[in-house]
């Protein structure tokens, strides 16, 4: 692998709460290569979101990255100061939200604000631009971008607003694009279409995207590689395909089990027994073992770590021990 | 756009009509106008030629009809306790009100907004508690106890201010009547208006951090943030402007009662004012004065309303596309 | 959805988390001492006042503006908190004077929620004209200052009392203007709890069944709002004191013979110029002490029930 755009090593989240802390990312480590598309699943809590926001800054008080560090091209990024790193978010790494209809401010133009965010990290005039504006609201598939650039976000569809928010985060070519649950909100019929617009306009301009979702179905369409949370830990990261095929913990396996496939041959769903564990409730050991039907003595004592099970695949499961 | 206004004026004029019938029956039913008219020996028979001269024994529809009629040209009759037209007496006193009112509007709006946009970006240390603690007991502290606390430190403890009245004024063509332009006008202005503006101001700063606070918390705000933008852009840029959109609604009706709070002030300040006007007319059941006080208050308060919503509607462009009756 | 039928155990763990997080709150806890301390104390004012303010034959107009824990200089009385101008005791003035304005107050808030409460249960359940009606003469009303509306109201029913009886009457009228200036804030929530209740499909089926409507009301929906409604009793209670201590400030409020806080102020204030302060200065800080001790419980508990809104 060439030097990685961004590299994540142990990342450890924690959020101070009345009634102890909560660990909300606990030592995530994996790198995404520059042009890359890396999927990242994993339940709802599991810290797929946190993560984002960790890479970006954004987390909200009083959560707080506890420990690791997050590197951008070589470069530490998450022990910048605030002004330094507010300077790389738009500019270097772009993120793109969940919800569409609440992403915009309602009270102004959609020309205002991409306007306002191309002038922040861009050197030009208000007239280059609104030019620039309207050439990427153009190339999201917005159909008259010059005349619609002036109405306000309710004007537009939850699809086509997203194209729009997809405009903004690209608006200063960022190298890296976060885009979280892009498409969750949106309707069954516009979400491809949405993925695609995505995709392509990332991989023409060589940036690499970090894909959240909990949605397999899309990861095994665009990621190159995927990687699975399970309550603030990475259970297994690697090749989609190589995961999809070869799922080597357990979670995953139960993960996989839940796409519907045309060659299944028996028309039932696997499903995994029971919940994720709350972050006030994270069993010692393997958080997933409660769950898990290959369970042992060690899994219940100690909490396993990344271990390569292919080139380039990784799970964090006692088994994959056992078998190497 | 038009057809917005023209609804909303004619919402305003069915409110108007309402308060009209409260204040005729006001006028009509309590007490006996005829007894204030006429002394004690007058005899029955001279009393309903009275009552029939001037049309008390008319149905009650005509009767209305008269009053709004009047009420129109401003013709509210005669003062029971001070034996001078109503309207008359009102005019005297309304510049007094009104330049008390706009000041501490004015005030309690700027210095209100700043605060609660202040606390709401520093949300922990000193000076932000202070100023949460301070808000919490301007709101629970009745007004007329902080006028005469004021008096009590500005005026008897350090003799900086004056306590009462309006100093000198100085009555412009027209026949309005201003403090504004005499330094013992001004002075006299300071106490008034802060003991009328301080619980507005508290209330408008605690609005204002609420839903700043909130509009902080949108996913909006965080693209914004995600976006790169400076923080001034987000929280003056993107944050107030949001945050104003409500804030207008309860600022505007905050106004009115500014208005109203005037009775309690101008009483402690002996502000020669429409308050202690209609406070004094409450003593004296003095029903003509009351009735008028009522309707002109109501035209105020519908009058602002009307300029909020229209306010409302030119910032917040969701509302010229959807149904603009929707606020509610 | 076994949550309908089973309100003791929801209010044990409401009434749990309530009283653990009045025990958390420093703030609450002296809130709640201050407000009982003052409520006990006027409710045994005549036990524990040291002279009767309202008895003539008690007083002695020698010791008038006796100032507090000195002697006087004619007749040798000394007063904890001095004497005011009839030479009355102020510490025992200001405990009748608490009396009189819990009273009004605590009237005032009783009636305005009943009404409210009634209003709000049948704008709610019965909805069409019955329910436009009500809740356009609330809008109405509350874009008034309810100060304003207890104004009119007492003006005008004073218009309609004969003179002689108006001392008398008094108290009752300021109690009636108070709560009627007062009622929107609790019909407005009882409504609206009322209209989602009313949705409910037990609600139906109970209808369908034959099940009186004030039934369903009393039984089903009056326990869903008591927690808001305790709220705004509390802050409502704040605020109706405040309203009598003003109307009694401005002169309009209870005749002079049974002063209030507001009344007791009232004749403070003229004292203000001529040094005698403490007429003025303990009635003041017995109302400031009771309004905000009241008004910052009645916040809390708005926060207790409702963490989310913090």
């Amino acid at each position: 692998m060439a030097e990685p755009l961004l590299s994540v090593r142990n990342l450890v989240v924690e959020f101070p709460t009345r009634r102890g802390v909560l660990r909300a990312l606990d030592g995530v480590s994996f790198d995404i290569a520059p042009g890359e598309v890396l999927g990242m699943v994993g339940e709802s809590g599991a810290g797929k979101s946190i993560t984002g926001a960790a890479i970006i800054g954004l987390i909200e008080p009083p959560g707080r990255i506890a420990g690791g560090e997050v590197y951008l091209a070589g470069k530490r990024i998450d022990n910048l100061p605030p002004d330094a790193m507010r300077a790389i978010r738009g500019k270097r790494i772009g993120m793109v939200f969940q919800d569409p209809l609440t992403s915009l401010n309602p009270l102004y133009t959609v020309a205002r604000q991409l306007v306002e965010t191309i002038r922040t990290h861009l050197d030009l005039s208000e007239k280059e631009a609104r030019a620039h504006a309207i050439g990427l609201l153009d190339r999201v598939g917005i159909p008259a971008a010059a005349r619609r650039i002036d109405d306000y976000p309710h004007h537009f569809s939850g699809g086509m607003r997203q194209r729009v928010v997809i405009a903004l985060a690209l608006a200063a070519e960022p190298e890296l694009v976060i885009a979280d649950e892009p498409t969750t909100a949106l309707d069954v019929s516009v979400q491809s279409q949405i993925i695609d617009v995505l995709k392509e306009i990332c991989a023409e301009r060589g940036a690499s995207v970090m894909l959240i979702t909990h949605d397999m179905g899309v990861i095994a369409e665009t990621a190159d590689r995927v990687a699975v949370l399970y309550a603030g830990r990475m259970a297994e990261i690697g090749p989609v395909r190589d995961v999809i095929l070869n799922a080597s913990h357990p979670y995953t396996r139960g993960l996989m089990g839940s796409i519907p496939t045309l060659q299944q041959d028996n028309d039932r769903l696997v499903q995994i027994p029971g919940t994720m564990p709350r972050l006030n409730a994270i069993p010692t050991g393997c958080a997933f073992n409660p769950r898990c039907e290959h369970s042992f003595e060690k899994c219940r004592v100690h909490a396993p770590h990344l271990i390569d099970v292919a080139p380039h695949h990784a799970a964090a499961c006692w088994l994959a021990e056992e078998e190497t | 756009m038009l057809a917005f206004i023209i609804r909303r004026v004619v919402q305003s004029a069915i409110v108007m009509l309402v308060v009209a019938l409260v204040a005729f029956a006001l006028f009509r039913y309590v007490g006996d106008p005829i007894n204030s008219m006429v002394g004690q020996e007058t005899s029955l028979a001279d009393r309903e030629a009275l009552r029939t001269r001037l049309g008390l024994n008319d149905p009650f529809v005509i009767q209305f009809g008269r009053f709004v009629g009047n009420a129109l040209q401003g013709n509210f009759g005669i003062s029971y306790r001070l034996q001078q037209p109503v309207m008359e007496l009102i005019l005297q006193r309304l510049p007094a009100t009104l330049e008390l009112a706009l000041v501490s509007g004015l005030a309690a709006f700027i210095l209100g907004v700043s605060a609660g946009v202040y606390t709401a970006l520093n949300r922990r240390g000193v000076i932000p508690s202070a100023i949460m603690a301070a808000s919490l007991i301007g709101v629970s502290l009745p007004t007329f106890l902080i006028g005469i606390l004021l008096i009590w430190l500005f005026a008897v403890e350090l003799q900086w201010l004056p306590s009462f009245g309006r100093g000198d004024t100085v009555t412009l063509p027209g026949g309005w009547v201003t403090g504004f332009l005499t330094s013992s006008g001004r002075q006299s202005l300071i106490l008034p208006a802060i003991t009328l503006g301080l619980f507005q101001m508290t209330l408008i700063m605690r609005l204002v951090r609420a839903e700043m606070l909130e509009v902080l918390r949108t996913d909006y705000i965080k693209f914004a943030r995600a976006r790169g933008l400076p923080n001034r852009t987000v929280h003056f840029g993107h944050a107030l402007k949001n945050t104003l959109v409500p804030v207008i609604t309860i600022t505007g009706l905050q106004l009115g009662a500014i208005i109203a709070f005037a009775i309690i002030t101008e009483t402690v300040f002996q502000w020669p004012g429409v308050g202690a006007l209609f406070i004094n007319s409450v003593r004296a059941v003095d029903v003509p004065v009351m009735a008028a006080y009522l309707v002109l208050i109501a035209l105020i308060f519908v009058i602002i309303n009307l300029i909020v919503d229209l306010l409302y509607y030119a910032v917040d462009p969701r509302l010229r596309v959807e149904r603009s009756a929707a606020r509610h | 959805m076994s949550d309908t039928r089973t309100p003791g155990r929801l209010f044990r763990m409401w009434d749990n988390d309530i009283a653990y997080s009045f025990r958390k709150s420093p703030l609450a806890i002296v809130s709640g001492v201050v407000a009982l301390v003052i409520v006990l104390a006027a409710v045994f004012a005549p036990l524990i006042a040291p002279t009767n303010p309202y008895d003539p034959s008690g007083l002695n107009l020698m010791d008038g503006f006796t100032p507090p824990m000195a002697p006087n200089a004619f007749t040798g009385n000394s007063f904890v908190l001095g004497a005011d101008n009839q030479g009355r005791d102020v510490l025992s003035t200001i405990l009748y004077g608490a009396r009189i304005s819990l009273f009004v107050g605590f009237s005032a808030v009783l009636f305005a929620m009943v009404l409210g409460i009634v209003a709000g249960l049948v704008a709610g359940y019965r909805g069409g004209w019955v329910d436009a009606v009500l809740m356009r003469i609330a809008d109405v009303q509350l874009s008034f200052p309810s100060i304003l509306i207890a104004l009119l109201i007492f003006g005008v029913a004073r218009g309609f009392i004969p003179p002689s009886q108006r001392e008398t009457m008094a108290i009752w009228v300021l109690i009636v203007a108070i709560g009627l200036s007062d009622w929107v804030q609790f019909a407005r929530v009882v409504r609206g709890a009322t209209m989602v209740e009313k949705s409910k499909e037990y609600v139906q089926a109970a209808r369908v069944i034959g099940v009186s409507p004030a039934r369903i009301l009393l039984r089903h929906v009056l326990p869903n709002v008591m927690g808001p409604v305790l709220v705004i009793g509390t802050i409502g209670l704040a605020l109706a004191i405040i309203a009598e201590a003003t109307l009694s400030f401005l002169g309009v409020g209870v005749p002079p013979t049974q002063p209030s806080l507001g009344t007791l102020i009232r004749i403070g204030q003229q004292y203000l110029f001529s040094g005698e302060w403490w007429i003025l200065l303990f009635p003041a800080l017995t109302l400031l002490a009771l309004a905000l001790a009241v008004n910052l419980l009645g916040d809390w508990l708005r926060d207790a029930l409702n963490p989310r809104l913090r």
